[in-house]
C-alpha cells in the first residue's frame, strides 16, 4: 500500500514532482486507439498541412492525461483526485523521427488543513514554452 | 439538454489500455490486487478516462444540425473533470450532455458543454466539461 501524503507535512509553493516524458508518433497512435479519437491531424502529415497546421499535433487530451501522472504517483492513489482542469494554450507538434520532450512540474498552490485537500498546479512546457494553462488538480490527502 | 447516451460498460482491459496510453503506471490502474488492497472493487480508471464516455455525448452535439457546429472549425479550448467518486472497471456509466454556455468573441464562438456521468443507480460519478472554440468563417 502506498503512503498518502499528509496535508500537515506540506507547504504552499513546495515542488512535489518533476518529470520529462517523450511523446512520439507511436504515442499518438496508441492514444488514438485507446481513446477512440481518430482525428487524422494526429497522425497524417499531409492532412495536418492541408488544414494549415505546422505539423502533426499531439491530442490535447493525451497531454492532459500524461501531465497528471507525476502527481498521481506522488499522491499514491489515483482515486484521490477530485477535480482536474486544463486550458489548451499551445499545440504540441510531434515530428515523425525523434518526437518531442514534454516537461512537467507540479507545485502545491493551496492547502486546506481542515478538509485535507490541496490544489496542485502543473507547469507543462515544450522547449521552454508553456503548452497548458490553468492546469490544476484538486486532491484529497491524509 | 440532449438525451442520455447509450450506457458505457467500463472494461478492465480498456482501463489498462487507456492507462498505458497516458503513461499512467500506478499499479491501482493496472493490477486488480493493488486496486483491491487500496479498497477498490477493481482497477481505477485514469483521471482523464471519462473523456471516452463523454465523447459519445459530444458526437450528439456535433451531429445536431440545430447546434450548427462545423466540426472542422472546432478547437478544444479547455477541459475539466469534477469527480464525486473514481471510475472503476465494471461501472456501467451513462452520460448526458447539457450546453451550459455559448459566448461569442468576435468571429469565434465558445461553447461550453457539460456531460454529467452517472452510474447504474443514478448516482453522480463525474462531470466532464469541455469548452470548444468554433472558429469563424474565413479564419
Amino acid at each position: 500500500m502506498s503512503v498518502i501524503p499528509r496535508v500537515a507535512a506540506l507547504a504552499v509553493g513546495s515542488l512535489i514532482a518533476e518529470r520529462s516524458v517523450t511523446v512520439t508518433r507511436d504515442s499518438l497512435v496508441r492514444y488514438a486507439g485507446a481513446s477512440g479519437d481518430f482525428n487524422p491531424i494526429h497522425y497524417r502529415d499531409d492532412i495536418a498541412r492541408e488544414v494549415g497546421l505546422p505539423g502533426v499535433l499531439a491530442h490535447g487530451m493525451l497531454t492532459m492525461g500524461l501531465a497528471a501522472q507525476p502527481v498521481i504517483d506522488w499522491l499514491g492513489d489515483p482515486g484521490r483526485v477530485s477535480d482536474y482542469q486544463v486550458r489548451f494554450t499551445r499545440p504540441i507538434v510531434v515530428p515523425p523521427d525523434a518526437g518531442v520532450t514534454v516537461a512537467i512540474s507540479a507545485q502545491v498552490a493551496e492547502l486546506d488543513a481542515d478538509a485535507h485537500t490541496a490544489r496542485i498546479d502543473l507547469t507543462v512546457t515544450v522547449a521552454g514554452e508553456r503548452v497548458l494553462g490553468k492546469a490544476q488538480l484538486r486532491v484529497i490527502l491524509d | 439538454m440532449y438525451p442520455p447516451a447509450e450506457p458505457y460498460l467500463v472494461a478492465r482491459e480498456k482501463v489498462r489500455e487507456f492507462a498505458r496510453a497516458v503513461l499512467a503506471s500506478h499499479p491501482i490502474h493496472l493490477s486488480v490486487d493493488a486496486a483491491r488492497a487500496a479498497g477498490y472493487q477493481d482497477v481505477v480508471a485514469p483521471t482523464t478516462f471519462p473523456v471516452v464516455v463523454q465523447e459519445h455525448t459530444l458526437a450528439q452535439l456535433l451531429a445536431d444540425p440545430d447546434a450548427g457546429i462545423d466540426f472542422s472549425r472546432v478547437v478544444h479550448g479547455d477541459q475539466r473533470f469534477t469527480y464525486s467518486r473514481p471510475i472503476v472497471a465494471g461501472d456501467l456509466l451513462t452520460a448526458q450532455l447539457t450546453v451550459s454556455s455559448v459566448k461569442n468573441l468576435g468571429a469565434h464562438s465558445m461553447v461550453t458543454a457539460t456531460s454529467a456521468i452517472v452510474d447504474e443507480s443514478g448516482a453522480h460519478v463525474v462531470s466532464a466539461i469541455s469548452t470548444l472554440v468554433v472558429r469563424g468563417e474565413g479564419l
